[in-house]
Parts: structure tokens; C-alpha cells; sequence
């Protein structure tokens, strides 16, 4: 993050005089103001401060402060937490301050020392950059200065949002480093050079040219996402459950299959070994609609639970403004934080340190506000400056509740800002039913304003369909208590199709392995189809029993069987075929008879 | 710093663990202390917070029988650093490092502080070498790799003590040296260390293995150390000297009292159940130590053994270890009553690198299809069998019956080996035998081609047979 040069002035160096865990007090520093960094002790670590008193200033320090000591110097700085944005974040790891954690690893830092320094964005390698104005042009914050190819993406260099409006003195094409001047502007308070990265405050919400409404899902490519429980651009989701029910699993998957343009991952307090998976799979796996590595679309911020808790916080934040700085170029941005309980977890503990009156299970009584200023980051957006474009900041935050009790303050607080809730099921985790999301409890708000966008681009029966698929998995509900006290035989055939029909519903449609080869994302055309299918085999069942079958025998159908394998299907075809074997199913009543004449082939039955 | 004044009188309080004394410029957090009492020995303690006018000591023995007029802290001038090498393999040691064993002293090849320091994550290389434990229900349903850490959730008076010194002494990577073991006891039962050494001394292991042992009669607080003492040793042995270390830890419910001790004693507003509210982020600088690095041809694997208070799996400690390990083998009171051993509850058992660790060229290219059948068969099982209870098996199908004894025979054939080794190939094939028992058409999530090739009817077809059997 920003480490501007010390100021050497004596009013800019204090003292330590107390220091217990992460939180130490510094005397002597009279023109500190609350938020600004300060360097502690001979490692001159990253501290913040978080409130003055007359004679002291509480500071929150980033790092391991084992080995301070009373009377150790403390600098003033000048400056708040920033991010640095620009050319070079894209396919970089850094930890929550903003160290460049493959860099680092690379220069044969294999562990993290405290008081490490390393600038965010390489400052020796150039980018080339293409100008989109001219020398005399009127511009002002959020205008598009010009280009700079990143890989396949094109990054796109804004006046910064917090410069004034003024006109061109100088921009021109060339090959330039990050910190060197790509033109001058002529502002009324003076010239202000313009340079490829700019630097932002972590906890400053970057303004933008008004907000839009839901109007496109988030497309993610899991079927109980995309079909049951959407997500909009620009919205939110909150993804509760206890350990070992996916919340990781499902993160990872929206990183790698969403529709996203630009992907910032948080690990916030969790484990390095996921950092490291997720960080060799994205240089391998290929990014479907750019051709580059999924890892040039990829910005990994990597906090693990072993590292100091107090930048767990800034993690968070930092995330937030590497996505927003995203956004304003016009891109649609996922930010999946995981785990959002863990940053709870890190305030709560400095609030401790802090000794201020704690809330409910001992997170702070700002707990809610905190959370709510974070998900208010997301949002679609025009973008500021010219020329228009919108941009969108989806934000996906995992809660891990304690016990997995969905009633502690973390993921109530957080229910209350999320448009959507994926309630991940530690049963459903158990019986191994993946993804593990809670259809009675799950729910999202932009059904309704997505309807539309899905009727026209997936299918005009979309929402009939979910209805309908919902009300099935609600009727299976009622019928497995009825089940639970005189057994299946007690109940009418239609009530045993429809049991049945949910258990395809759960098996065929809704579990959705992670890691299969073709079946671990799905356009939303093909989701329809599949559920289209088992729907109609909903339909077939029931005929084939009125027809005088035995539901043991219908059961055994190989037409079911196919569509129980139908998950392992691949294939630009696979909708097509999907379609066929939907109208197989439904006007099936003579079970064991082969496909129909004139469908497509299917997979073939059991030998 | 100051070298005049490294012993301190004036202490000023002296409650359970900690003790406050008036400060003296130059002490650092974290620094270690000696406190000597009048008479008695030498106690350690580390600084724990400082003020303008005090310093906060926890002292390992606590503070029984001191008192504030003759007690002087002696200050050592940095933190507690512990003298490695691998001739600490084959000794007996106390929970802080020192030799118990009435060998030789130990001459240290480097002094590294205990608390060690977080891997860089760009630094981690993924875990996915493959241990063989002999343990069925382990290598085919919940892998255990190189560098994973991976703890029992035990309850009281169940064999958690027997499957980790099974897993310790048995575990291989084929083609490679054995695993070093490095032995914990955090507040554990002489007996239980006993068994453990007599368990490697049976199986010819004992001088691959360092013992650390801070028993149940030793000081409390000491028990904080003793896992950052056994791990900066394993550090050392996997990461300078390339060797392949296992850390087992018993257990972690007493550190997580201690530390509760520890915090109660500071007056810090406790979170749940008591525990504070930090002890996610102590657990996970202890667990995250285990891993694998770039460059660097050894490993650390963590088997922490975690005692689930009341068998209660959302107790603070074993929740917030399962948030921080890769995956937990749950022990169940129900198994270990019908004398299955192991007895473990395949359902809530999880490895989360399994997936890295098999398949082609690794174990088996049908070994996550498989798994993932057998967690189908015997989740639907044990759901059948709930239903049972109530409405009785004659209201079963006779399909649903079918996946009712499957999930019998899994329990107590495929789980239930005894005391047997079994290695990766006899797991499969009995694997293959339970499935067996159903119908082909039944086993969906394995791709027919595996089944053309391992599939068989138990019986010689009447699985098939049976399908027709006894229908309404
Ligand atoms: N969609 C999925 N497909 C297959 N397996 C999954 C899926 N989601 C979760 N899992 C399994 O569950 C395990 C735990 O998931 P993870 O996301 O790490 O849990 P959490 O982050 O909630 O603790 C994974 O290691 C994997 O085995
Ligand atoms: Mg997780």
C-alpha cells in the first residue's frame, strides 16, 4: 500500500508508551488524524491510527508486534491506507496491505517478516500506452485518458476521481512505467501530472456517475445459482454455513466460471494451501472468452488466518477498491470475499484491545454499520467521466457462523443488506449434496427484475419452470413428513411421482459436482433444458403408472437412467439433446422401449 | 538495550498465570522472563503487554506460591527460542524442548523462536502427494495428502489414541523414505503418552520420533508452547533438511483451555462458551504451519487429535479447528459401541485436498467416482435407516432395503478392518465387494466404463436377481 516518504520533521516521530497484542499507544505526535498510517518501532511496521486522546494516539498495527519496546519511535506519514491502481494488478497476489506476495515469494521470501517492504505495482516494467485524447482537450475525473494493453484485457487509464476537471496540457503514446508522467493537466489549482497508477483510500467508497437498477443475472454457471437463486450484476450475496459445507468450493467456482470481465478474490483469515490451489489452477486454466489464462482476469488478495489479524480488515477494503477502480473503467466486477466472519472476528478482537463496550457475542456495537458501508460498494453503475459506459461491482461475501448457527450477529447483520442468501445445509453437505444450498432457506430479491432479461435470453417458459421446480422440492417437503410417520406405501401415486420426480429434481438437476470435467458450469440455456427434462419425466412417471405400471418397474426405465447420466453429457449439442429426451420422457408410457424414432442418439442405455 | 537492568523487583500482582511488575525501559512485548521465587525453581514466562507504568507476565507455571515482596523477573532480552536439530529425533522431551529422557544433551544445529512465522501463500506448493494410512475409510473416502492437516474429532473414551499412532506408524508415499513423527502431549495422561511411545517402539520407529510432553500434571500454560515447540522442530526438519514430517498433537481441547485460562486471567471479554475470542486466529497460527514450499523438498502434515467436549461437534474447539483444518475424520460413539474399529462416521468426515492427491497416476483414475458412490449409497443408507425406526423395514422397497444393508456391510466390513493394514489395492477391492451387492443400473455416479470393469454381482448376479425379488 502507499509508503510515502517520511517526513523528517521532529512533530512526525512519537514514541511507544504501551503496547499489548496488535494495539499499541504512541505519545508526541500532535498533528496525527484519525486513519492515518503511521510507521512503528525499528521495523517501521504498518500501524494505523484508530483514535486520539490529548497526550496519545491509539494505533492498530498491521504486523507481528512481538519485540517492540517502550520508547521504540513511531512516524507520522501524512497519508491514509491506500491501494495502489493501475497497470500490473491483474494476475497479481497480494496480501492486505498490498504486498506483492508472487513477487516477493519469487525474490525467496518464503515466509512473511514483518516490516516487509515491496512496492504493490512493479515500478521498473513499462507498459504501453495508447492515448485516446489530445494535447488542448477539456477533461475531468473519471474521463478515459487512453489504453494500455494488459494481455487480452485492455486496461484503461483514468484522470483520477479525486483530481480536478482542466485541459490537456500534454498526454501522449509511449512507453511508460507506472509512476512516470503520461501528460500534464492544467487544473485551477494548478498543473497535475498524470501517470498510469493512482493511488486511493482503502475505506473511500470511489464516487461513480449514478447507480442503475438489477437488469442482468451475474451468470455463474451452477444450475441452483443461476435457475433458483440469482445473483444480478451489481447486487449482492451472502453465502452462510458451517465448515465443510462449500462456501470455498462455490467462491472458487464464481471465480472461475462467472461472467465477470474482472475478478478480485479476497481469502480474508482462511487457509494459505486454498491461496495456492487457486492461484496454480487460474495460471493453467484457460478464461473461455479471452483464450488467456483465467488468472489475467484475476486479482487474488491473500490474508490467511495465520497472518496478523489486524490487515484483515484492510484485505477487505483493499479488494473493494481494487474492484470499484475496475468498475469505473466499465467492466463488470465480481468481488468474492471469504470469509467476511473473519474480518468480523479481527474488529471484534481490536475492539477488545480497545476496550470498548462490546455488543452482542462481543463484536463491537459498529459491527452492522461496518458491514453495511462494505456492501454498499456494490452496485451498477454509470461510470464517472467520459466517455458513458456502465460498470457493475457484484460482491459474493461468505459468513462462517460459529456451529454453524445462522442466528449469530455476523450472518443476521449481513442478511440484512444481501440481495440474495445462499444458505449452505450441513445435512446436505453430510449426504454429499453439492452444491449445498438450502432451497427452503435460500432466497434472492432479483428474480423479479431478472425475469425478463431471462425470458428473452433463455427461454420464455424460464420462471414457469422454476415455479414449478420450486413447488415440487416445497411438495416433496410436506409428503417426506407424511413419509416419516406411516411409510411411502400409504401414499397415492401421484404423491409417489412426485417424490420420486423431486429426488431426480435433487439428483439430476440440482447437485452439481465442482470439479466435473463438463458438467461444473452450464449455460443458463442448458439448465433449462435439464430441468425441462426432468419435469417432463415428472409428467411421464405419472402416465406411466396411470397406465397400470408398477413405479418399481417405471423406475427402472432406460430413459430415466439416461437422464440420470445426462449431468456427463458434452457437446455443443447437449441442448438439443437435452430437448429430445425431455419430449421422450413425457410422452413415455411404454418403458423399456428404445429412444423414439428420429430422436437423437442419447448416450445409450445400460448394455 | 539497557544490560544494567535485567532483574526487576517491585512486583506489584500475582494472579493465577500472570504477574505484574513495574516496568523499566527496554522490555519487549513477547520477550521472555525468568521469575524466581523465594526458594523453588526458576520460572518462565513471556511479556505480554506493556504500559506506561507496568509490564504483564504470563508465567508457564503459573504463580502459585510466590509472593510480591522476594520475587525478581529476569529479563533475557528477546523471545523464547528453541535449540533445534535433528538429533531431537528418537529423544524425549519436555513441553518445552528440554531432554526428559536422561540422554545426552542436544547440541542445536540453529535457534529459531517458537511462534515461527507465517508462508508466504505465493510460497505454498498445493499439496498432492498421496499418504497410504491402511486405514480403508481414510485413503478411498477422505484422502489425506503431504502437507494437509487433518485432525480426529474424537469423544471421550473413544480410539482416537489407537487410529493415530496407527496412522503415524503405518502411513507410506509409495516409492518414498518413511515419515519423522513429531509427538505433542498437551496436557495428556501419562498413559496416553505411554501408549504412544510403546506403539512406535513396537513398530521399530522410535528413533524417527521426537516426543514432546507437557502431561496432564505438568503446568498449564506451559501447553501453550509445547505445539509451537514440536513445530518449530518439524519446520526444521521439513523446510531446512528436507525430511517428511507428521506433527501429531493430543490434545488440542486442553490447549484451548488453557488458553481460555490465560484470557479469563486477563479479564478479556470472553466469546463463546468462555473461549476468546482470538482462539480461531491462535488455532490457525499453530494448524497453518503445515503445508509444502516451492523449492523446498519437505513436508509437514498436521494429525491434531481434537477431544469433542460432550461429543458436541460445535463446540468452540473442534468448530473452529474444522474452519482451519483441511478436512476432519469424525469418531462415532455408535460405531465404537458395535465394535467397529475404526469407528468412523464416514458422513461428517471430509478431506478437503483429497481431490489433488488421486486419480490418474496418483491412486486410481476411478477413485473420486468411486468415493463419491459410496457417500451416495451410504448417506441414502443412513437416511433409510432413520426412516426404519419409525415406520419399520416392511414398508421398504425392496430397492430401499438393498441400500439398507449396503450401508451395514459398509460399516461393518469396508470401514470395520480391525486391526488390519490394508493397502490401497485391498481397500478398492473390498470396495468393489460391497458394491456388489446393487444392481449396476444403481450406480450412477460411477461412468459405465469403470463398471464394465470392476463391477461384479456379489453372489455370483444376485444383485440383479434379487431386483425382482419380493415387489409389491
Ligand atoms: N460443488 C461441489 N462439488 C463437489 N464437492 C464440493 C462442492 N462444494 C463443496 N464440496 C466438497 O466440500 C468440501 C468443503 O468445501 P469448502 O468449500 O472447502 O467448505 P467451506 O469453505 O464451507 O468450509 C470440499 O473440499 C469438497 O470436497
Ligand atoms: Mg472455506
Amino acid at each position: 500500500m502507499s509508503t510515502p516518504a517520511a517526513p523528517a520533521s521532529p512533530e512526525a516521530r512519537g514514541r511507544i508508551v504501551a503496547a499489548a497484542g496488535p494495539v499499541v499507544r504512541a505519545a508526541g505526535l500532535p498533528r496525527l488524524v484519525v486513519g492515518e498510517i503511521v510507521r512503528v518501532g525499528p521495523s517501521r511496521l504498518l500501524g494505523e491510527v484508530i483514535n486520539l486522546q490529548p497526550d496519545a494516539a491509539t494505533i492498530q498495527v498491521y504486523e507481528e508486534t512481538a519485540g517492540l519496546r517502550i520508547g521504540d519511535p513511531v512516524e507520522a506519514t501524512g497519508a491514509p491506507l491506500r491501494a495502489w491502481l493501475g497497470p500490473g494488478l491483474l494476475g497479481a497476489t497480494f496480501d492486505g496491505l498490498q504486498r506483492p506476495l508472487a513477487a516477493l515469494a519469487a525474490a525467496g521470501a518464503w515466509t512473511l517478516a514483518p516490516g516487509l517492504e515491496a512496492p504493490a505495482l512493479d515500478p521498473q516494467r513499462r507498459w504501453s500506452f495508447t492515448t485516446r485524447r489530445r494535447a488542448g482537450e477539456e477533461v475531468g475525473p473519471g474521463d478515459i485518458l487512453g489504453v494500455v494493453a494488459e494481455g487480452p484485457f485492455e486496461h484503461r487509464i483514468l484522470v483520477p476521481p479525486d483530481t480536478s476537471a482542466g485541459r490537456l496540457r500534454a498526454i501522449e503514446t509511449g512507453d511508460v512505467t507506472v509512476h512516470e508522467e503520461i501528460g500534464r493537466l492544467a487544473t485551477a489549482a494548478g498543473d497535475v501530472p498524470l501517470r498510469l497508477a493512482h493511488a486511493w483510500p482503502v475505506r473511500a467508497i470511489r464516487p461513480s456517475g449514478g447507480r442503475l437498477g438489477a437488469g442482468e443475472p451475474l451468470v455463474t454457471g451452477q444450475r441452483v445459482l443461476d435457475t433458483f437463486f440469482p445473483v444480478a450484476r451489481g447486487g449482492t450475496a451472502v453465502v452462510p454455513g458451517g465448515f465443510g459445507t462449500g462456501k470455498t468450493v462455490l467462491e472458487q467456482a464464481l471465480a472461475r466460471w462467472s461472467d465477470a470481465d474482472v475478478v478480485v478474490y479476497v481469502g480474508c483469515g482462511e487457509r494459505g494451501n486454498e491461496m495456492a490451489s487457486l492461484l496454480s489452477e487460474f495460471v493453467e486454466l484457460v478464461d473461455p472468452r479471452t483464450g488467456g489464462p483465467l488468472l489475467a482476469r484475476s486479482v487474488l488478495i491473500a490474508n490467511t488466518s495465520n497472518m496478523p489479524v489486524a490487515a484483515r480488515e484492510a484485505s477487505v477494503q483493499l479488494g473493494a477498491t481494487i474492484a470499484e477502480y475496475f468498475r469505473d473503467q466499465g467492466y463488470g466486477v465480481a468481488l468474492l470475499a471469504d470469509s467476511t466472519s473473519r474480518w468480523a472476528e479481527a474488529m471484534r478482537e481490536i475492539s477488545g484491545r480497545l476496550e470498548e463496550l462490546p455488543g452482542e457475542e462481543g463484536f463491537p456495537a459498529y459491527l452492522g454499520s461496518r458491514l453495511a458501508h462494505f456492501y454498499e460498494r456494490a452496485g451498477r453503475v454509470v461510470a464517472q467521466g467520459t466517455p458513458e459506459r456502465t460498470g457493475s461491482l457484484t460482491i459474493v461475501g461468505a459468513v462462517s457462523p460459529p456451529g454453524g448457527d445462522f442466528s449469530e450477529p455476523v450472518t443476521q447483520a449481513s442478511l440484512r443488506l444481501a440481495g440474495t442468501f445462499w444458505a449452505l445445509d450441513t445435512e446436505l453437505a453430510h449426504a454429499r449434496h453439492f452444491p449445498a444450498i438450502g432451497w427452503t432457506q435460500s432466497y434472492s430479491l432479483y428474480v423479479e427484475p431478472l425475469t425478463r432479461w431471462y425470458r428473452e435470453e433463455v427461454g420464455a417458459d424460464w420462471d414457469e419452470r422454476r415455479t414449478e421446480a420450486i413447488a415440487l422440492l416445497a411438495r416433496e417437503r410436506q409428503l417426506l413428513e407424511i413419509v416419516q410417520l406411516v411409510g411411502p406405501d400409504a401414499l397415492p401415486d401421484e404423491d409417489r411421482v412426485a417424490l420420486e420426480a423431486a429426488r431426480l429434481l435433487r439428483e439430476a438437476f440440482l447437485q452439481q459436482h465442482a470439479l466435473d470435467p463438463v458438467d461444473a458450469a452450464r449455460s443458463p440455456r442448458v439448465q433449462l433444458a435439464m430441468l425441462r427434462a426432468v419435469l417432463a419425466a415428472r409428467a411421464g412417471l405419472g402416465a406411466a403408472l396411470a397406465s397400470g405400471m408398477l413405479l418399481e418397474q417405471a423406475l427402472e426405465a432406460p430413459v430415466l437412467q439416461e437422464l440420470r447420466r445426462a449431468k456427463g453429457w458434452s457437446g455443443d449439442d447437449v441442448e438439443a439433446r437435452l430437448t429430445a429426451l425431455a419430449a421422450r420422457l413425457a410422452s413415455w408410457d411404454r418403458p423399456g422401449v428404445g429412444p423414439a424414432a428420429g430422436a437423437p442418439p442419447g448416450e445409450g442405455s445400460a448394455p | 538495550m539497557t544490560l544494567s537492568v535485567r532483574r526487576l523487583r517491585g512486583v506489584e500482582r500475582l494472579a493465577g498465570p500472570l504477574l505484574v511488575v513495574r516496568r523499566v525501559p527496554g522490555v519487549a512485548l513477547g520477550e521472555e522472563v525468568l521469575v524466581r521465587g523465594r526458594g523453588g525453581a526458576v520460572r518462565h514466562g513471556q511479556v505480554l503487554e506493556l504500559d506506561a507504568e507496568a509490564l504483564v507476565v504470563q508465567v508457564y507455571e503459573g504463580t502459585a506460591a510466590l509472593d510480591l515482596g522476594s520475587t525478581v523477573v529476569e529479563l533475557t532480552g528477546g523471545p523464547f527460542r528453541l535449540g533445534v536439530s535433528a538429533q531431537m529425533l528418537g529423544r524425549v522431551l519436555d513441553g518445552r524442548g528440554r531432554p526428559i529422557d536422561g540422554g545426552p544433551p542436544i547440541v542445536p544445529l540453529r535457534s529459531a523462536d517458537v511462534n515461527g512465522r507465517a508462508i508466504n501463500p505465493s510460497a505454498r506448493a498445493s499439496p498432492e502427494d498421496f499418504i497410504e494410512t491402511g486405514i480403508s475409510a481414510i485413503d478411498l473416502l477422505d484422502s489425506l495428502v503431504r502437507g494437509q492437516k487433518l485432525p480426529i474429532f474424537t469423544g471421550a473414551g473413544l480410539p482416537a489414541d489407537e487410529l493415530a499412532a496407527r496412522i503415524a506408524t503405518g502411513a507410506r508415499v509409495l516409492g518414498e523414505e518413511r515419515f519423522v513423527t513429531i509427538f505433542a502431549a498437551m496436557g495428556t495422561p501419562r498413559r496416553v503418552a505411554d501408549f504412544f511411545r510403546a506403539a512406535f517402539e513396537s513398530s521399530g520407529s522410535l528413533d524417527r520420533v521426537a516426543l514432546f510432553l507437557n502431561l496432564a500434571d505438568d503446568p498449564a500454560i506451559e501447553r501453550l508452547l509445547t505445539p509451537r515447540c514440536a513445530l518449530t522442530l518439524a519446520e526444521h526438519l521439513a523446510f531446512d533438511l528436507g525430511m517428511q514430517v507428521l506433527v501429531v498433537m493430543t490434545d488440542v481441547t486442553n490447549y484451548g483451555e488453557a488458553l481460555r485460562e490465560l484470557a479469563t486471567a486477563r479479564e478479556e471479554v470472553p466469546g463463546r462458551r468462555g473461549y476468546p475470542g482470538y482462539l480461531y486466529t491462535d488455532l490457525a497460527t499453530l494448524f497453518e504451519r503445515a503445508g509444502r514450499v516451492h523449492g523446498r523438498p519437505g513436508s509437514l502434515t498436521v494429525l491434531p487429535i481434537v477431544t469433542m467436549p460432550d461429543d458436541d461437534i460445535t463446540h468452540p474447539i473442534p468448530d473452529l479447528t474444522g474452519y482451519i483444518t483441511e478436512g476432519q475424520i469424525v469418531l462415532s460413539r455408535e460405531l465404537h459401541g458395535r465394535a467397529v474399529f475404526p469407528p468412523i462416521d464416514a458422513l461428517p468426515c471430509l478431506s478437503r485436498l483429497m481431490n489433488a492427491g488421486i486419480g490418474e497416476g496418483k491412486t486410481r483414475p476411478e477413485h473420486r467416482a468411486v468415493a463419491d458412490q459410496l457417500y451416495a449409497l451410504y448417506a441414502r443408507g443412513r437416511e433409510l435407516r432413520r426412516l426404519v425406526t419409525v415406520i419399520g423395514e416392511a414398508a421398504l422397497s425392496t430397492a430401499e432395503r438393498r441400500v439398507l444393508a449396503f450401508a451395514d456391510l459398509f460399516e461393518t466390513r469396508f470401514v470395520g478392518q480391525g486391526a488390519t493394514r490394508r493397502s490401497l489395492d485391498e481397500t478398492f477391492a473390498l470396495a468393489w465387494q460391497v458394491l456388489g451387492e446393487l444392481p449396476r443400473e444403481e450406480l450412477i455416479r460411477v461412468p459405465t466404463d469403470v463398471l464394465d470393469r470392476f463391477w461384479r454381482p456379489a453372489n455370483g448376479g444376485a444383485a440383479n436377481g434379487r431386483a425382482r425379488e419380493g415387489g409389491p
